[in-house]
C-alpha cells in the first residue's frame, strides 16, 4: 500500500541537509510509512534525537519533535513518555549517538521496557564531524581518526538490546526499505521498548574513505552481503564474518515501564488514603 | 498537629521540605540519581508523587535525569530533580539546554564539600558559580538560596514559580546543614499557595509560534500532544522554533533570553536584612553562614559595634544595584562564604570601590561559626 | 533562652532519633526549635551525634557551640566531647559503656542507660530513649507529656510500646538517683 508521506513531512525546510546519496533519507522515508500505514495523528507523534546527521531528521517532520543532546535522546524520550504514555515517542538517533555517549542510556531504557520505538541510522561512522570511526565501524575500516584501520570491535546492538530485555529488536538495511519500513511499523506496535537497527551508507565518510563506490554500489554491497537471521542459524559462525544478519530478531511480551508504574500510582493512592 | 492559624506545623528536615513544597508547588515529574547529601529528597518524592498521580523515576546516571526532567517539562508537567555538585556537573549541558530552549524546571543543589568527591556529608558554598556558569555559553539561570527550613518551603514554591513564569531552568541551592537539618515548619493549605504556570498560546495551532515573546519576553508554551505541533531544538533558532544561521536573529535570542530575566529582576530578588540603618560594617551571605551573619551582627552590636547584614536569597541575579546602594553608604562590606572566594566576587563588582570588600573563607567542612565574623568585624 | 543539646555515641545507637525525638517535643511545647546532625560515611558504628537547639526566640545560629546538656554514650563521644560542655552545664555518661571522663567544666551525672534499657525492654537498641527519658528529668528541657508523645509518633511503627517502656525506665532511673535539678 502506497502512503503519501508529504503530510508527515516540513517541506519548507528542504532541501534538507544530507549528503546526496546518503540513506537517511530512505530510513525516514521508511518511518514515516509506518507511520501512515498505522495512521497515527501528528499530534500524538513525538520523535525524538540526540545529535548527529540522523538526528537532525525530527526538524523536517510535522510532529512534536525535539531535538536534544548527543546521545540523550533516549532520557529525553524516556521523560515524555512517562509523563504522557499515550504519546507515540519515537526515538531517531545515529550510531555514535545510541552506541558510544549514548549506550548506557539504550541499555536502561531497554532494561526498564519503556514504550519507546527506537530507529538506530547505523552509517558505522561519525558523518556530522567528518568521519571519525564509531562503536559500529568494523575492524580494519578506514576512518579519519583510524587511518592505518579501525583497531576496535565493532557492536552487535541488536545482540545487545535484546540482552538489556527490550520487547521487539530487527535490522534492515537501505537496501530492504520496505521490510525496514515494516520493522519500524511492528515496532511502534509493540507494548514496550522496541528497537530497528537501519544499516545505512555514508557515501560521504565511510564510502570514500574505504573505496566501496558509488551510493548505489553500497546499496548493492549491503543486499549482496545481507543474510536473512533464520538462514544464518543455519550457517557455521565463520561464514558470516563480514555478513549483515537482518530481520525480526525478538518479540517479547514483558510488560512496559508505564503500564507497571500505573500500578504503583494505584498502590500510592490506596497507601495514602489509609 | 494543628499549628498557627490552622496551619500544619511539622518538625521537617530541609531536604523532606523540599520534597513537600514541591508538590504543593505542582511538581508531577521527579527524575533523579543517588547522591549525597540530597537523597531524602528523591526517597520522599518516589512515595509522595504517585500519591498524587505524579511520576518518579531513578534514571541510570545524573545526566539522564536532567534529560528526563526537560522532557516530561516539555509535556506540560512541572518538573524538578535534585543532586549535588558532582552530579550537578554532569547535568550542566542539559541545563544549558533547558536554558536555551525555555524549558521550566527545578534544579536543587545540596551542596557539599568539593571538588571532586570532596566530603561527601560536609557542607560547602562553592557552587555559587557553576549555579551561574555552570553550563557553556551565555545563558539565563536563576538560583535561589535558603538558610532555614522555612526558607527551604518558601523558595519551593518560589523556584517553581519563577521557572514557569520564566521558562527558565531555577536552581535551589542549599547548603547540606540546611538539606540536613530539622527545623520547625508552619505548611500552608494549598489554598493559600500561590502558584504560577507556564504561560499558555492564546492562538490555534496553525498560528503559533512558539518563541514569539511577549513584552515580558517570555514565549507562550504549548504542552506537547495538545495540537500544538512545534520544534524544540539546541541549535540557535527563531521565533518559529527552527534552526536559524541569520545573525540578526541568533542576537536576537541571546539578547531575549538575559532581557528576560533582567526585566523580572525585581520581582525574583529576595533579600533579608538586619540593622541596616545606620550600619558602617554590613555583612553580606547567603545559606547557612547568613545564620552566622546574622548571630554576628547581634553580637557585635551588644559590643556598641554598628554592624548590620543582608542575606541574599537570590543570587542569580545576583543584586547588584542593592549591594551597590550598600557599598555607597557603609564603610566595609564583609563576606564570609564557605569557599575560596566566590561571592565576594559579585560584590566587589557591584561595590565598584565604593567601600573595602573584605572577604572570609572557611573550607574545612565546617560551618562559619558567628564568633569568626564578629572577629572580622572587630578588625579594622 | 537559648538551649543547646548535644547527643554524641557511636552510629546505630539511634541518637539522631533521640534528637528528633526532643525537638519535635520541643515543638510541640511551643518552642522555636533546630535538630541537626553529623556522621560519618558508616551505616553503622563510626561516630554520630545529634544536636537540638530549644529557644523562645527565633534561632539564628544553629549550630551548638557550647552545650548546655551534653549526652555521651561513647568513649570516642566522650574524649571528643566532654570539654565542650559550658560551664556548669549538664553533661550526661553512659556509665556502662564509658570508662574514663576526662575533665570537663559540666556537672556530670553517671547512669548505666543501656542496661536500664535492656532491663527494662530486653533491647539494647531502646537506650537512645531511655537517654532522653535520663536526659530531660535531670535537664527539664520539655514537658513530659510532649516527650512521651513525640515518642509514640516518631518511633518506627510497632516499637511504641517498647520505646515508652525504655522512656519510664530512664525518667525512673533519673528520679530515684535525686538527680532531678
Amino acid at each position: 500500500m502506497a502512503v503519501p508521506i508529504d503530510d508527515y513531512l516540513r517541506t519548507q525546510f528542504m532541501p534538507h541537509i544530507w549528503c546526496p546519496g546518503c540513506g537517511h533519507g530512505i530510513i525516514l522515508g521508511a518511518v514515516l510509512r509506518a507511520i501512515g500505514r498505522l495512521d497515527l495523528p501528528k499530534d500524538e507523534v513525538c520523535i525524538v534525537s540526540g545529535i548527529g546527521c540522523a538526528s537532525r531528521a525530527p526538524g523536517y517532520l510535522d510532529f512534536n519533535t525535539v531535538h536534544t543532546t548527543h546521545g540523550r535522546a533516549l532520557a529525553f524520550a524516556t521523560g515524555i513518555k512517562i509523563a504522557r504514555p499515550d504519546l507515540h515517542v519515537i526515538v531517531l538517533t545515529g550510531d555514535g549517538d545510541a552506541a558510544a555517549i549514548g549506550g548506557n542510556h539504550l541499555i536502561h531504557a531497554a532494561r526498564r521496557n519503556v514504550g519507546l520505538t527506537t530507529v538506530m541510522f547505523n552509517n558505522s561512522i561519525y558523518g556530522m564531524t567528518n568521519g571519525q570511526y564509531s562503536p559500529m565501524t568494523p575492524r580494519g575500516r578506514y576512518a579519519s581518526t583510524a587511518p592505518y584501520g579501525n583497531v576496535e570491535r565493532n557492536f552487535d546492538m541488536c545482540e545487545l538490546v535484546r540482552a538489556a530485555g527490550g520487547n521487539y529488536v530487527a535490522r534492515a538495511t537501505t537496501a530492504h526499505a520496505r521490510q525496514l519500513s515494516n520493522y519500524v511499523e511492528n515496532a511502534i506496535q509493540t507494548p514496550g521498548f522496541a528497537f530497528v537497527e537501519a544499516v545505512t551508507q555514508c557515501p560521504t565518510y565511510f564510502g570514500r574513505r574505504n573505496k566501496m563506490g558509488t551510493p548505489v554500489d553500497m546499496i548493492e554491497w549491503f543486499r549482496k552481503n545481507s543474510i536473512n537471521a533464520a538462514a544464518a542459524a543455519k550457517l557455521d559462525p565463520a561464514d558470516l564474518d563480514g555478513k549483515i544478519i537482518i530481520g525480526e530478531f525478538y518479540r517479547g511480551d514483558a510488560p512496559e515501564y508505564t503500564e507497571v508504574y500505573d500500578e504503583v500510582i494505584e498502590r500510592a493512592k490506596e497507601a495514602a488514603a489509609r | 498537629m494543628p499549628g498557627h492559624n490552622g496551619r500544619d506545623l511539622r518538625l521537617l528536615q530541609g531536604n523532606e521540605c523540599c520534597a513537600e513544597a514541591a508538590i504543593l508547588a505542582g511538581c508531577r515529574f521527579f527524575a533523579g540519581y543517588p547522591i549525597t547529601p540530597s537523597t531524602e529528597i528523591a526517597e520522599l518524592l518516589s512515595e509522595k508523587l504517585p500519591q498524587v498521580g505524579g511520576k518518579f523515576i531513578q534514571m541510570e546516571d545524573e545526566i539522564a535525569s536532567m534529560a528526563a526532567v526537560i522532557g516530561a517539562s516539555l509535556t506540560g508537567a512541572k518538573s524538578m530533580t535534585a543532586t549535588s555538585g558532582p552530579g550537578f556537573s554532569l547535568k550542566q549541558e542539559n541545563i544549558g539546554f533547558a536554558s536555551f530552549t525555555e524549558v521550566p524546571c527545578v534544579i536543587v543543589n545540596v551542596q557539599r564539600t568539593g571538588p571532586s568527591t570532596g566530603l561527601p556529608t560536609a557542607p560547602a558554598q562553592a557552587d555559587l558559580m557553576q549555579a551561574r556558569w555552570g553550563t557553556h555559553g551565555d545563558h539565563p539561570i536563576v538560583a535561589l538560596y535558603p538558610s532555614t527550613v522555612p526558607e527551604v518551603f518558601d523558595l519551593t514554591i518560589k523556584a517553581f514559580n519563577i521557572a514557569e513564569q520564566l521558562r527558565v531552568p531555577v536552581i535551589l541551592l542549599m547548603d547540606e546543614v540546611v538539606g540536613h537539618m530539622r527545623e520547625k515548619v508552619a505548611i500552608p493549605h494549598q489554598s493559600e499557595i500561590e502558584i504560577v504556570s507556564r504561560p499558555q498560546p492564546d492562538v490555534p495551532p496553525e498560528e503559533y509560534l512558539p518563541y514569539a515573546a511577549g513584552p515580558d519576553g517570555v514565549p507562550p508554551m504549548a504542552p506537547f500532544g495538545t495540537g500544538y505541533r512545534w520544534h524544540v531544538t539546541g541549535l540557535y533558532h527563531d521565533e518559529t522554533g527552527f534552526p536559524t544561521t541569520a545573525a540578526p536573529k541568533v542576537d536576537r535570542l541571546m539578547k531575549r533570553l538575559y532581557s528576560k530575566i533582567e526585566s523580572a529582576a525585581d520581582e525574583i530578588t529576595f533579600t533579608s536584612d538586619e540593622f541596616l540603618d545606620d550600619a558602617d560594617t554590613v555583612v553580606v551571605a547567603c545559606g547557612i553562614t547568613a545564620r552566622s551573619a546574622r548571630r554576628s551582627v547581634r553580637l557585635a552590636r551588644e559590643k556598641g559595634i554598628r554592624a548590620g547584614m543582608v542575606q541574599l536569597k537570590t543570587i542569580w541575579p545576583f543584586p547588584y544595584d542593592l549591594v551597590g546602594d550598600i557599598a555607597g553608604r557603609v564603610d566595609r562590606i564583609i563576606v564570609p562564604e564557605m569557599n575560596m572566594g566566590q561571592l565576594i566576587g559579585e560584590v566587589e563588582r557591584a561595590a565598584k570601590g565604593r567601600c573595602e570588600v573584605v572577604g572570609y573563607s572557611r573550607v574545612d567542612g565546617e560551618p562559619i561559626a558567628p564568633a569568626e565574623i564578629v572577629a572580622k568585624i572587630e578588625e579594622v | 533562652m537559648r538551649r543547646e543539646i548535644r547527643l554524641s555515641g557511636y552510629g546505630g545507637q539511634g541518637l539522631i532519633l533521640a534528637g528528633i525525638i526532643l525537638a519535635e517535643a520541643a515543638m510541640h511545647d511551643g518552642h522555636e526549635v533546630v535538630q541537626s546532625q553529623s556522621y560519618g560515611p558508616e551505616a553503622r558504628g563510626g561516630a554520630s551525634r545529634a544536636e537540638v537547639i530549644i529557644s523562645d526566640e527565633p534561632i539564628d545560629y544553629p549550630k551548638v557551640t557550647n552545650p548546655d546538656v551534653l549526652l555521651l554514650m561513647s568513649d570516642q563521644a566522650c574524649k571528643r566531647f566532654a570539654g565542650s560542655a559550658c560551664q556548669g552545664g549538664t553533661v550526661i555518661v553512659d556509665s556502662g559503656l564509658i570508662t574514663s571522663i576526662p575533665e570537663t567544666s559540666g556537672v556530670v551525672y553517671k547512669f548505666p542507660i543501656t542496661d536500664i534499657a535492656v532491663e527494662a525492654t530486653g533491647r539494647s537498641i531502646s537506650a537512645n530513649v531511655a537517654a532522653l527519658g535520663v536526659l530531660n528529668t535531670v535537664a527539664k528541657l520539655v514537658s513530659p507529656e510532649s516527650l512521651k508523645n513525640a515518642v509514640s509518633s516518631r518511633v518506627p511503627r510497632g516499637t511504641a510500646e517498647v520505646n515508652l517502656a525504655a522512656l519510664r525506665a530512664g525518667i525512673a532511673a533519673a528520679e530515684a538517683a535525686g538527680a532531678e535539678r
